[in-house]
């Protein structure tokens, strides 16, 4: 289950969506999204239809990667097209019971699931092109302007950092725990809820101790590495925009200015 | 017999470009009360190996047979093979959880649904044969002891299951050379008291040598070899092509016979060493 | 310039306990010079001060009593701490624990980062620190996915990268197994042949401990034991005491005099005893 989603794992290549500058992606799929929410009929989505098998393709990202990146996720794109299409007044087309289907349900149900799936592809395809030290770094630049008011931008991406590092460790820590609790006797697949909930207890217990203990020798690493935040810290790949950076930046803002417009035509 | 093995095969990720066979083919079998040491560089299978014994990893193929129960059945009682095989893990000493050390240890015995009298006997038990003090201890929380104490409690919540078969995976492993030679002691009088089975998973082929009456080698995912200490490590160039050693003293006797020098260089431990050279060095005297 | 590396001056270390709330002291009144360029090993069984030592060097914690120099600077004086630290690097033990970043050189960089030093430079030091340890094949690789071994000498790649005078390594095998130890003592020995790096290695295995130009034993706080491995292993007895261990070959001829034979007592590797005997 765990290793279906997509969303964050990054997908190694060398195709220009890869090589593009982080932040220039960001804002990309900043825009994408926006503009996502802005439209509002089914024409502009084979526009965005149309940019997503674009960047699929330029990107050398499996199409069925990205779908098998959906399936997690499948169980909300349904509730949300249920209650669309159930709960929307209009023509009515059938009932069933209590629950009524209209047509205006039946549009609003199909525009709203397909806008999920193209959010998902979207900052799928954004996580699976970039990888994750880029993608904080470029959090990072983007953030650095606010510094000023106050917010922690450095701060914030070093925590992603530690924490991409020690997801795949702590998974594994998991992993040896339960087997280890099991050996003992320990059941965490049958009782109830409330039974499970308390099963849990030999797993978390021992987990979060070790990851206090993880985080305190990391910490006291960092510091005989001369870790002093994030003033005066240099890179070793310090982000450079280059022609292509700017050249996409300029025609993906108007090809989405242009897809948000439609809402107003 | 206590264990057999037919033909197990495990394969991680099946049917994908990550496949690997990561137990090929193992045929094996156990005998009540031996005391077994299962050696192998890391990703020969030994963990993967020790993890099928009570039922953690389901084998691809083969079965496997734990006091005439065949555990790779599907209506078994798992509960009950992992009563039968205690596992203890490396660095056991993560797993502890309980606030109390009593808490800790009884947590197996309670799984397995004993009484509070029964599990209050096997905890006092436990701790003494891991040479803890049960009325000093049993109220104190596991998380305050030093580290080798922590991984003794962790074994004796092992212990108190009461198994057939004690497996123990690198049990010294980080610890200093006088806690490695406690918690050692410690099995071997385990092993003398309760004569249960033991399979010890080490990286020090000195330990090995000391406390074992077999050993199984491993290496990419079979059975290698399977032998009494004293055949395995005369086989010293074939265990260092597998990225494995001989205790230092048996390798000296060894390049000292190589040298010429008439002895016999089955030896796993200093003080046969010693009498071996000592003969040696009267029969050269009276020559 | 002094050829003294390390200095400590009467070190006191005291702390007080988390669980009876008593002052313990975990080192008392070491005074110890290390020379630019020695390999020193530290021997003394869990708890008895030697990682504490090891952190009062590059001034991780402060001594209550007593100054500790590293290349001249006082590790009390706030102004020197940063320059302290790149100059006596240090290596943990749990590699997993001290690796910062999801790529290989990205994690090599994190202590030159932290130096302000220039891009270019780094990308220098970056290549240099893991064709040392022997790792320039992984650089793109993801630190959870490399052998014990492999992440243990990234970790002193990182440390590398700063162009530290000194190393200390805090029991850096003690998780590792016997292919990743050798892999670590083998780049360790060559940062001291090679790199002319000053070694201090904390640890408590005897065939690491013959290694070095010279051994300390800590027991409660305080070094009860010194000198080259040679004169060290052969008090048997001593070790033994201590809870530590003496090479097999070593306790070999140490039965063997006791026995009546007269041999040479001061051996600690098979080649000398096959030629000795």
């Amino acid at each position: 289950m765990l290793k279906d989603i997509t969303i964050g794992q990054y997908f190694p290549g060398d195709t220009i969506i890869h090589r593009l500058d982080p932040r220039i992606k960001i804002i990309i799929i900043s825009l994408f999204i926006a503009s996502l929410f802005f439209v509002n009929s089914f024409i502009p989505y084979i526009f965005i239809v149309a940019f997503i098998l674009l960047t699929v393709k330029i990107s050398g990202v499996p199409l069925k990667f990205i779908l098998k990146g959906i399936k997690p996720l499948l169980f909300i794109i349904l509730i949300t097209f249920s209650i669309n299409i159930f709960m929307t007044k209009g023509e009515v087309l059938y009932e069933l019971g209590p629950l009524t289907v209209t047509k205006e349900g039946i549009y609003l149900a199909t525009f709203m699931a397909l806008r999920l799936i193209f959010l998902i592809t979207g900052t799928s395809l954004l996580t699976l092109t970039t990888s994750p030290i880029a993608l904080t770094d470029g959090i990072e630049k983007l953030l650095s302007p606010f510094k000023r008011i106050g917010l922690p931008a450095h701060e914030l991406a070093m925590m992603m950092t530690i924490a991409l590092r020690f997801i795949p460790t702590l998974l594994e820590e998991t992993d040896k725990i339960m087997k280890a609790q099991m050996a003992r006797g320990a059941d965490f697949e049958s009782g109830n809820i409330l039974s499970r909930a308390k099963n849990l207890v030999p797993l978390l217990v021992p987990l979060f101790i070790n990851a206090f203990r993880r985080a305190d020798e990391l910490a006291t690493a960092m510091e005989a590495r001369c870790y002093r935040g994030g003033d005066n810290r240099t890179r070793l790949n310090e982000l450079k925009l280059k022609k292509l950076d700017i050249v996409s930046l300029i025609s993906m803002t108007i090809f989405f200015g242009l897809i948000i417009s439609t809402r107003y035509i | 017999m206590i264990m057999k093995i037919n033909n197990l095969n495990y394969i991680y990720n099946p049917n994908t470009p990550f496949e690997k066979k990561a137990l090929d083919n193992i045929n094996l079998e156990i005998n009540e009360g031996e005391f077994i040491g299962l050696i192998g560089h890391t990703g020969s299978g030994k963990s993967t190996l020790v993890q099928h014994l009570n039922g953690l990893i389901k084998p691809s193929s083969g079965a496997i047979i734990i006091d005439g129960v065949n555990i790779t059945d599907k209506d078994v009682n798992l509960k009950e093979i992992r009563q039968k095989v205690g596992l203890v893990f490396q660095y056991p000493e993560h797993q502890l959880f309980e606030e109390t050390i009593y808490k800790d240890i009884a947590f197996g015995p309670k799984n397995l649904g004993l009484s509070d009298d029964e599990v209050d006997k096997r905890v006092k038990e436990s701790m003494e044969l891991v040479g803890l003090d049960f009325e000093a201890l049993k109220d104190r929380s596991p998380f305050e002891l030093s580290g080798g104490q922590k991984r003794r409690v962790a074994i004796a919540g092992v212990i108190a299951m009461k198994p057939k078969i004690l497996v123990l995976d690198e049990p010294t492993a980080g610890l200093d050379p006088h806690g490695r030679d406690e918690i050692l002691g410690e099995i071997q009088k385990l092993y003398d008291k309760e004569g249960i089975t033991i399979i010890l998973v080490s990286h020090s082929m000195e330990d090995i040598a000391k406390l074992v009456q077999r050993i199984l080698v491993m290496h990419r995912g079979k059975l290698e070899m399977d032998g009494k200490p004293r055949e395995i490590f005369k086989k010293v160039d074939e265990l260092e092509n597998l990225g494995l050693g001989v205790p230092q003293i048996t390798k000296f006797m060894k390049i000292f016979k190589e040298k010429g020098n008439h002895v016999n260089d089955d030896i796993l431990t200093v003080h046969e060493a010693k009498e071996e050279i000592l003969k040696f060095l009267r029969r050269k005297k009276d020559a | 310039m002094s050829d003294i590396m390390i200095k400590a001056d009467n070190v006191t270390y005291e702390y007080k306990s988390l669980i009876d709330d008593n002052i313990h002291q975990a080192v008392k009144e070491i005074s110890l010079e290390v020379k630019k360029g020695e390999f020193l090993v530290i021997l003394g069984h869990n708890g008895s001060g030697k990682s504490t030592l090891a952190k009062l060097m590059n001034g991780l914690i402060m001594p209550t009593n007593g100054n500790v120099y590293v290349a001249g600077m006082d590790t009390q004086d706030e102004k020197n701490i940063w320059n302290i630290r790149e100059k006596a690097g240090m290596v943990f033990q749990n590699p997993d624990n001290q690796i910062v970043a999801t790529i290989v050189e990205e994690d090599v960089a994190f202590g030159p980062e932290n130096l302000g030093i220039d891009p270019k430079e780094i990308r220098a030091r970056v290549d240099k620190a893991l064709e040392v340890v022997e790792m320039t094949e992984y650089k793109k690789h993801a630190p959870h996915l490399l052998s014990g071994g492999q992440k243990q000498r990234v970790g002193i790649a990182g440390i590398l990268a700063m162009n530290p005078d000194c190393i200390i390594l805090d029991e850096p095998t003690a998780m590792l197994d016997p292919i990743g130890r050798i892999e670590v003592m083998n780049t360790i020995k060559k940062l001291n042949k090679n790199e002319n790096k000053t070694i201090i290695l904390i640890t408590h295995y005897m065939d690491e401990a013959v290694e070095a130009d010279r051994i300390l034993v800590m027991e409660q706080g305080q070094i009860v034991m010194e000198g080259c491995p040679r004169n060290i292993f052969k008090q048997v007895d001593k070790i033994k005491e201590l809870g530590l261990d003496v090479p097999q070959v070593t306790e070999l001829v140490y039965e063997l005099r006791k026995a009546g034979i007269n041999l040479k007592d001061d051996i600690i590797s098979i080649e000398e005893l096959v030629e000795l005997l």
